[in-house]
């Protein structure tokens, strides 16, 4: 028993630190959300979400973060299953091919977005050579679209291919030699078993995508608000601290949401990214 | 016929797969080409140029920006490892409830909105009465590194038997000894990937930075946040391409080197 | 999983902080770090705009003082409000626009300047003294650093395509025909000023009904807008992006510079629109928490000798209000109305004052009504 004890004294800097610096700052959050600038008890921060712009940017986050997380699901799904097929090593290069574009800034990267949508930019140029009109793509919901697919898009791939992988291929010869051809393989062997990969993509996928305001500053040319920028500006801007904690608590509720499933499909980590 | 379908199978795998490469990899390729551009524009071409290197080099924010960027990545993953690490190993004897309360715990910087992450650390840096500079954001991002440390590690110390470890104990190794004689080996994948993990999120970080940084302490992201609004400089593109072709290759020749006997 | 990558990688996260951190120690020697040790003048934080200043400009202030500068950035002044308002970190010296520094002052945040260190205060041109003191009445918080207008950057091919004259007043920025060719500015006031001198209204009205007027007037513009930007109008500008932008004066020697140099089959040209614009002027000022505050004035009266402000003037292109650097510069450039309009000539032009939280609270909310439909 004493052992076990001085083992887990081991968790004592982890759980001092947490304490001050992730449970704190919380609480404190949560203190400024719920009181107005003279300090008093008020519901008013957390309710102004009800106000139309509050309510039409967080409703426009949500629209473009579902759209990104189902293409980002769409488009991870193939590429997983073609890796895992390909047994391409476990680990190593191929999560390096979608780590690697990380050490290039995400600002950077972002930017470089901007440079191949504008109105005279790469696309339009390509486009311009092929003899077909320009597109309007920049300053456009597409465009956030696209740079939070492209951001988050890792994030998706490497959970569903992590679960992908342990997967025996047993299992999937089995199936197949039980007569089931490719669509009941996929629905009834691939997607139960790598529910939990699935489950944290989708939520590392959502999560930022719904809470970002950089992407749509960049590519939306600050003409679209999310509820990020709402809360960003009311931070930064000389706004009110309070209104965005109250705003800040609202899009927690998203965040519980995900916690809960991920504990829920997800209890032995499998589905962790990394 | 089924060669021939595997056959059509492949090639549009490998389409696919190279369609993704390319829409991963344009907006870099793109950068690449801008940090030759002797001209400051994004959409001329004004003739190829190194000066942006030369620029680069010279210019006082960018190297600080560099340097503080790096120095915060390394301590931050360091730090991040030895504290993970230690709390891993106790989590990993821990029963159930106290264990899922700190794996639960755990999961708030992961899941939680960077945006919320920063402005709640900015609101205890300013309420504890820390002037925010270069240790507020060293201390961010520890704290959002921790996670990705324990969730590397913690599998492999599941995988571990206990067995040899007592064994060790029994055999008279003491167990910091037997620790890093028997376990130690075993989760060093999980406690390396874990730290390059972390250096790389600390790298990418912007926003928790954005909100807990102050005075004259730039990292490579809010440098360039603080130019994205007044145009880049190419210089940016400089630096970064330089890091990109340096990780790169490091990538590509340790996957070409011949491979011996080295596989864990 | 290759042991062999990830030591490489490792090897490379190791490697690069070292190397980099050779690298400035020994560039930081060069500057001001090993010169603050041997005099031990001490520190100076600097809060400016972005590319406000030539870096020249601090590393000869660091080399002749001893005095280590931190310099650091901010994009609008809304920004850099709560900044120095919460105190978290601590500027000794920072440089916000007209109406800012009055709300700084009113709100207690500054402390007052000591004109006994700062002899090149007389270099000021008296005609900004006096513009100050619309803001700083008795012009003991601040020293005018920069001047200039807002105005339209218009592309005068891109118009002859879309076969729209070139504006002349902010209404043209109304005109349907410039449908996703706008530029306009992200920051409440300036966004506000536009719409609200287009109307006729003072750009520091309290009124509801305008104000309303005004905010329906973006919302009716919205659509036009390609894009709300801060400074990127002028790369964008020289890029072609857009056929109008509104832009603050001082851009306009950079962008044709940059047109000319690039050989561009375009011409930028810049217009004051007649309804009447901003009349805007930055100052230096010193916020009350300084630690440096001597230090600050250093500074300031280092800015205001005439060949430094000529040196910034050349580097920054906005318009300077000290008349040694003026005097200095050649005559083309001083006759050069884009750059120095006469002051004089701009009547129903206005400078921004504090109107008080209450209607900043009403500003910002309409602001993000126009910017959420």
């Amino acid at each position: 028993m004493n052992k076990l004890l001085r083992k887990n004294l081991l968790a004592g800097p982890y759980l001092f630190w947490s304490l001050g610096f992730i449970l704190i700052p919380l609480l404190l959050i949560v203190y400024y959300g719920f009181t107005d600038r003279e300090g008093s008890f008020t519901l008013s921060n957390i309710l102004s979400i009800m106000t139309p712009e509050h309510r039409k940017s967080l409703w426009l986050a949500l629209e473009l973060s579902f759209v990104s997380t189902v293409i980002c699901l769409v488009l991870a799904y193939p590429l997983a299953m073609v890796l895992r097929n390909r047994g391409m090593g476990r680990g190593s290069f191929i999560v390096f091919i979608f780590i690697l574009p990380m050490w290039m800034n995400f600002l950077l990267r972002t930017m470089a977005w901007q440079t191949l949508l504008e109105k005279n930019g790469v696309i339009n140029g390509l486009l311009a050579a092929l003899r077909l009109p320009p597109q309007g793509l920049i300053n456009t919901s597409g465009a956030i679209i696209l740079g939070m697919v492209y951001n988050f898009l890792p994030f998706m791939v490497l959970p569903i291919y992590n679960v992908l992988c342990k997967i025996d291929d047993d299992t999937i010869n089995a199936a197949r030699d039980l007569g089931a051809n490719f669509m009941q393989t996929l629905f009834l062997v691939w997607l139960p078993l790598s529910i939990p990969g699935i489950i944290s993509g989708i939520t590392m996928v959502f999560v930022p995508a719904l809470t970002t305001f950089v992407i749509s500053n960049l590519l939306g040319g600050s003409k679209i608000l999310l509820i990020g920028n709402v809360i960003e500006q009311e931070f930064t801007r000389g706004g009110n601290w309070h209104l965005g904690a109250g705003l800040s608590l609202v899009l927690m509720i998203f965040i519980l949401i995900s916690m809960a499933l991920i504990a829920k499909y997800d209890k032995n980590g499998e589905g962790s990214a990394f | 016929m089924s060669r021939l379908k595997s056959i059509f199978q492949q090639t549009w795998q490998n389409l696919y797969l190279a369609a993704i490469l390319i829409f991963l990899y344009a907006p870099i390729a793109t950068m690449m080409v801008l940090s030759f551009n002797s001209s400051k524009s994004r959409t001329q071409w004004g003739g190829f140029s190194l000066q942006w290197y030369r620029d680069m080099f010279a210019s006082r924010n960018i190297m600080a920006a560099l340097q503080n960027t790096l120095l915060i990545a390394f301590l931050s993953a360091l730090i991040a490892t030895v504290i993970g690490l230690a709390a891993c190993i106790a989590i990993n004897s821990m029963r159930t409830v106290p264990k899922a309360v700190i794996m639960g715990i755990t999961n708030i910087p992961m899941l939680n909105a960077d945006i919320v992450t920063g402005i709640s650390l900015m609101l205890a840096f300013i309420a504890f009465g820390i002037s925010l500079g270069f240790k507020t954001v060293l201390i961010a991002h520890i704290t959002f590194n921790i996670p990705y440390v324990i969730l590397s590690i913690m599998p492999k110390l599941k995988q571990t038997s206990r067995a040899t470890y007592e064994a060790a104990m029994d055999l008279g190794a003491g167990p910091i000894y037997a620790f890093f004689k028997i376990v130690f080996p075993d989760i060093l994948p999980g406690v390396l990937s874990g730290f390059l993990l972390a250096f790389t999120m600390s790298l990418d970080d912007f926003i928790i930075t954005h909100f807990t940084r102050g005075a004259g302490i730039n990292t490579l992201s809010t440098l360039i946040y603080s130019e994205v609004r007044r145009g880049i400089r190419p210089s940016m593109y400089a630096l970064s391409t330089m890091i990109f072709l340096i990780v790169l290759s490091l990538l590509i020749i340790s996957n070409f080197a011949p491979k011996k006997k080295e596989q864990i | 999983m290759k042991r062999k990558t990830w030591t490489l990688i490792l090897t490379a996260a190791v490697a690069l902080p070292l190397l980099s951190g050779c690298g400035t120690s020994s560039e930081g020697a060069g500057n001001g770090q090993s010169a603050s040790e041997q005099k031990n003048a001490g520190e100076l934080y600097v809060y400016n705009w972005g590319e406000y200043i030539d870096e020249d400009v601090i590393n000869q202030f660091e080399d002749e003082t001893g005095i280590h500068v931190i310099y650091d950035l901010f994009d609008t002044n809304e920004e850099m409000y709560p900044v120095i308002e919460a105190g978290a970190v601590t500027y000794d010296v920072v440089c916000p626009s007209d109406y800012m520094i009055q709300k700084m002052r009113e709100n207690d945040l500054l402390a007052e300047i000591n004109f006994d260190h700062i002899p090149n205060i007389s270099q000021i041109d008296p005609a900004y003294m006096e513009m100050s003191k619309a803001f700083d009445p008795e012009n003991k918080y601040s020293v005018p650093y920069c001047w200039g207008t807002v105005g339209i950057l218009y592309n005068t091919k891109r118009l002859e395509e879309l076969g729209v004259a070139p504006p002349t007043k902010w209404a043209d920025l109304w005109n349907p025909k410039l449908s996703g060719e706008i530029l306009m500015q992200d920051s409440v006031r300036d966004a506000f000023m536009v719409a609200l001198k287009r109307d006729g209204f003072s750009m520091n009205s309290t009124n509801e009904n305008e104000l309303n007027q005004a905010k329906d007037a973006l919302i009716e513009q919205k659509p036009l807008v390609q894009a709300y930007v801060i400074d990127q109008v002028r790369d964008k500008m020289i890029g072609g992006e857009a056929a109008v932008g509104v832009i603050y004066s001082g851009e306009m020697l950079y962008v044709q510079g940059e047109v000319e140099s690039l050989g561009l089959d375009y011409d930028l040209e810049y217009v004051l629109p007649e309804e009447g614009t901003n009349l805007w002027l930055d100052s230096w000022v010193i916020p009350k928490n300084a630690k440096n505050k001597e230090n600050a004035e250093k500074w300031i009266d280092f800015l205001c000798r005439p060949e430094i402000a000529k040196a910034n003037f050349e580097y920054i292109t906005y318009p300077t209000p000290n008349k040694g650097a003026f005097e200095l510069l050649d005559e083309e450039m001083r006759n050069n109305k884009t750059v120095f309009p006469d002051i004089d000539s701009l009547t129903n032009s206005e400078v921004f004052t504090y109107l008080g939280d209450e209607v900043d609270a009403v500003y910002n909310d309409f602001w993000k009504e126009v910017k959420a439909n």
